[in-house]
């Protein structure tokens, strides 16, 4: 019984972290928007804007849910709950700290990726559902896009998990005990390490549909792509996903390449190393989306399928010999 | 005494149920939907009750492959597939006449009978001599030595299906 309750307790905090990040990194995107164009960003509601987020908040939560006409109408209902309901599952298993940790599973990093590929059954089906023909345009780019960046992903990973040998987090995490043994490192397992780090960094952009690489909404050809019909929530929960999304995203960074919640100099881990590191690169994710434009489709499919995965292929290769070598 | 509802045996009963409903209502759905795609998010329902149903029963690792493989590649390409194929309007499932369903039904039943003689009938091993616990190691271990050829023959037919796909663009290219 006092693991139902702890269960219970986990999923209201990370649902509310999820909902809170969501938030909040909306408002970091805004203002950091602002500052690199040279202009201030929302300054309106409260301290530097800080009561922005709530505002925002009240006013999804009280538009009406808009349903066109010729809809299909379940589908365009499920959708915005299955773009949220697996990023706040793969939040079950990031280790914040040794011991904050919802579910510690031996497979969780197989977890994440299963619940990230529902994510793509969402945007599909919110595409389609929607009958509109930006919003099927978009969701088929989504896709295509994030099928195809999920091989090089999973390649990089599977480099990581030959050389700690565990899909654990945690144990991962527990094995980068101080900054000379982050893998992200070439002397720790594989001299390619920074090459995985940087295929992993760019495939995780990708995959969370943000700019140099969200073609699926882009807003100038597409209105708001596979979201375009959703009003109110509907739209609030796609975009909560999202940013669950990069969130999760960045975690996995941290945990694989950064060495989680340990300290850099080895004293005091914690679950403030772990977020320090996170925030860090969810502000590399922002401030990379308003430096550089958005690519086109085919340099895109092509960046994957022709530069990343034989990259990630010959990366895979490169540390299965150097780990039956040494 | 029979397990109370918030007792640990009856959370997890609740939850083996609420599996097996979602799965039973996804295959409904996945037969009985008019609109294609509409069979299909009951076909990715039932993948995701029967992934739920692989965790309940101690294998996690059978879920998430479960999940990864048929959530996340197969009923996307079926959805690709839809999308390509014919606009929504032409996609209704036709109505079949009275007499198919009752024959349906009776060949159903018919199966239905036979597997559930077969599994009355057979001789199980206990769960206590199962030879090991489903985990990541022992299923990596008996894909990688006992049942490698096995393994290599089901890489072949997806080189099989890889290049028929190729042949099938490939004319279908030429044709235009």
């Amino acid at each position: 019984m006092n693991e139902v309750i702890r269960l219970v307790i986990y999923l209201v905090a990370i649902i509310a972290f999820a909902a809170l990040n969501a938030a909040y990194l909306v408002w970091v995107e805004r203002k950091g928007a602002g500052h690199i164009q040279r202009r201030i960003g929302p300054k309106e509601v409260g301290p530097y804007g800080l009561l922005q987020p709530l505002a925002d908040g009240a006013k999804l939560m009280s538009k009406q849910i808009l349903i066109p006409r010729g809809v299909d109408v379940p589908l365009f209902m499920i959708a915005p709950v299955l773009a949220m309901v697996p990023a706040i599952m793969s939040f079950v298993t990031i280790p914040f700290s040794e011991t904050l940790v919802a579910r510690d599973i031996n497979i969780g990093l197989l977890m994440i990726f299963a619940f990230a590929s529902v994510n793509i059954m969402a945007l599909l089906l919110g595409g389609w559902a929607s009958r509109n023909k930006y919003a099927v345009i978009s969701a088929t780019r989504a896709v295509s896009q994030n099928v195809s960046y999920e091989i090089p992903m999973l390649i990089t990973v599977i480099t990581i998990v030959m050389i700690s040998g565990s899909m654990n987090l945690n144990e991962i995490v527990m094995q980068q005990t101080n900054i000379l043994k982050w893998y992200i490192w070439p002397w720790t397992g594989n001299f390619l390490g920074p090459i995985s780090f940087l295929l992993f960094f760019t495939c995780s952009l990708a995959e969370t549909n943000r700019a140099p690489f969200d073609l699926g909404e882009a807003e100038s050809e597409l209105i708001a792509g596979f979201h375009t019909e959703y009003a109110g929530m509907g739209f609030g929960m796609f975009f909560m996903g999202e940013y669950a999304n990069i969130v999760i995203g960045c975690s996995l960074i941290t945990i694989l390449f950064l060495g989680g919640w340990q300290c850099p100099f080895g004293l005091f881990p914690g679950i403030h190393w772990f977020l320090i590191k996170l925030y860090a690169l969810c502000w590399t994710f922002v401030w990379i989306r308003w430096t550089y434009p958005r690519t086109t489709l085919w340099g895109l499919l092509n960046l994957s399928w022709k530069y990343l995965i034989p990259i990630s292929l010959v990366n895979l290769i490169l540390t299965a010999g150097l780990l039956k070598v040494m | 005494m029979n397990p109370t509802l918030l007792s640990p045996e009856g959370l997890s009963g609740l939850v083996f149920l609420g599996l097996v409903a979602v799965t039973i209502c996804g295959a409904v759905i996945a037969t009985a939907a008019k609109r294609l795609i509409r069979c299909l998010t009951g076909l990715v329902a039932c993948f995701m009750g029967v992934a739920g149903l692989y965790y309940y029963l101690g294998s996690p690792f059978v879920a998430m492959m479960q999940l990864l493989i048929y959530v996340g590649a197969i009923a996307i390409v079926i959805a690709f597939g839809i999308m390509l194929a014919e606009p929504d309007e032409a996609k209704l499932v036709k109505k079949k006449s009275g007499l198919s369903g009752v024959l349906s039904l009776i060949a159903g039943s018919a199966v239905a009978w036979g597997l559930a003689v077969a599994a009355l009938r057979a001789d199980w091993m206990s769960p206590a001599v199962k030879l090991n616990d489903g985990s990541v190691r022992d299923v990596g271990m008996s894909l990688l030595t006992t049942y490698s050829m096995v393994f290599e023959l089901v890489s072949v037919v997806l080189l099989v299906a890889i290049l028929g796909s190729l042949a099938l663009a490939r004319t279908g290219r030429d044709k235009e």
